[in-house]
């Protein structure tokens, strides 16, 4: 508990060593604070434009829209929020357990028609990943050899 | 115990993240599509969820901290997406025609196996967004007189389709360019898929983003056409 230094120029020395490691590290510490408030100040705003205008646009896709605008005009530079940024896109797999979990609620709801749901499901994900992909890579490939 | 299951906190954080690294550890054992760790985790919740006879909303309670972040994650999709602005520059056009072909696609295909299957208005419209990000979705399906919760369902059947499955419909239909892929993931299977997308790589994600974004300010407005069609 107590500190075993009885010389106070070395209690001294020990303080203002430890104060410095404190400093150095203290940026690194409120860097990622300060990336995790911007981004939830912009999901936030995010939020109000849902409330106040009447589309079902979702707060994420405002705020998506809202940060992408920042950081093409550079009024918030990259490196504010791309650690944390990095992070949460890098984890958002596991985000999606809780609200597919759920799927054993809404099971009663689809019991009747699931075969056909599965698929319409199947059939039409194939088809649109298919031509959206197929249209962009032939018009890219076109204009390459123009 | 099941009075101390009920009142925690963390059992449904400590189970989403237990059942997912579970998915991580078998994929790295075998390297199978359907070992998709996303789908394991989904699987593996749900069995622990029935075997131990924990209520859905008991474990929601506690996962919905997890969900949360799902929000500010999506925002953070703008980060890929500025570090690959000069290939958006470059190819805008075939990004904004891939885009809308695949959302045409995707709500024809819906139309064309409705009337095949015989299904009824509501049943239609609670299809016709299912391409899309789950609160657009939502939103859309809700405006058209759907039925909500089986569109949440179909929409997150979609991601996980998509997920699982984008890279080997890439292969077979010999979409190799990273743009083209990103374009085909995002616009086909939204987050879930885009979640997939930015393991294969930068220029994949940033696409994929992108097109999560743009498919479902594009399918708010083609959804209301649509509906009149059936």
């Amino acid at each position: 508990m107590y500190c075993k230094i009885d010389n106070p120029a070395a209690m001294a020395g020990a303080m203002y060593l430890t104060a410095w490691q404190a400093k150095s590290t203290e940026s690194k510490r409120m860097k990622y604070l300060k990336q995790f408030l911007i981004i939830i100040a912009v999901t936030f705003v995010g939020e109000l434009l849902k409330y106040m205008i009447p589309l079902p646009i979702p707060a994420s896709i405002y705020g998506l829209l809202i940060m992408f605008i920042l950081l093409v005009t550079k009024l918030l530079p990259l490196h504010m929020v791309k650690e944390t940024g990095d992070f949460l896109v890098k984890i958002m797999p596991v985000m999606f357990i809780p609200a597919a979990a759920g799927l054993i609620v809404i099971w009663t709801d689809i019991k009747g028609i699931w075969l056909s749901l599965i698929v319409i499901t199947v059939v039409t994900t194939i088809l649109v990943m298919a031509v959206s992909g197929k249209v962009t890579q032939a018009i890219i490939r076109r204009s390459r050899t123009k | 115990m099941n009075l101390v299951i009920a009142n925690s906190a963390y059992i449904g954080v400590f189970l989403t993240l237990g059942a997912y690294f579970a998915g991580v550890l078998l994929q790295k054992k075998c390297r199978l599509a359907i070992f998709n760790p996303l789908m394991i985790g989904i699987v593996l919740v749900i069995a622990v969820l029935l075997m131990g006879r924990i209520d859905y909303d008991v474990y929601s309670e506690s996962a919905n901290y997890i969900s949360y972040l799902l929000t500010p994650a999506t925002v953070c999709l703008a980060i890929p997406l500025y570090q690959q602005i000069e290939s958006l520059k470059k190819n805008w056009i075939a990004i904004f025609a891939g885009i809308t072909s695949g959302v045409l696609a995707s709500l024809g295909s819906v139309l064309g196996l409705c009337l095949l299957f015989g299904f009824t208005h509501e049943q239609y419209v609670t299809l016709l967004p299912k391409s899309i990000t789950t609160a657009i979705g939502m939103g859309i399906s809700d405006e058209l007189g759907g039925i909500v919760t089986i569109t949440v369902a179909v929409i997150i059947i979609t991601g996980l389709i998509g997920n699982i499955l984008a890279e080997n419909i890439c292969r077979l239909f010999k979409i190799d360019e990273p743009i083209a892929k990103g374009i085909a993931i995002g616009t086909s299977s939204h987050a879930m898929g885009t979640a997939k997308a930015i393991e294969i790589g930068e220029i994949e994600g940033a696409m994929s983003s992108l097109s999560i974004a743009v498919s479902g300010l594009i399918t708010v407005v083609g959804a209301m056409i649509f509906a009149n069609f059936m």
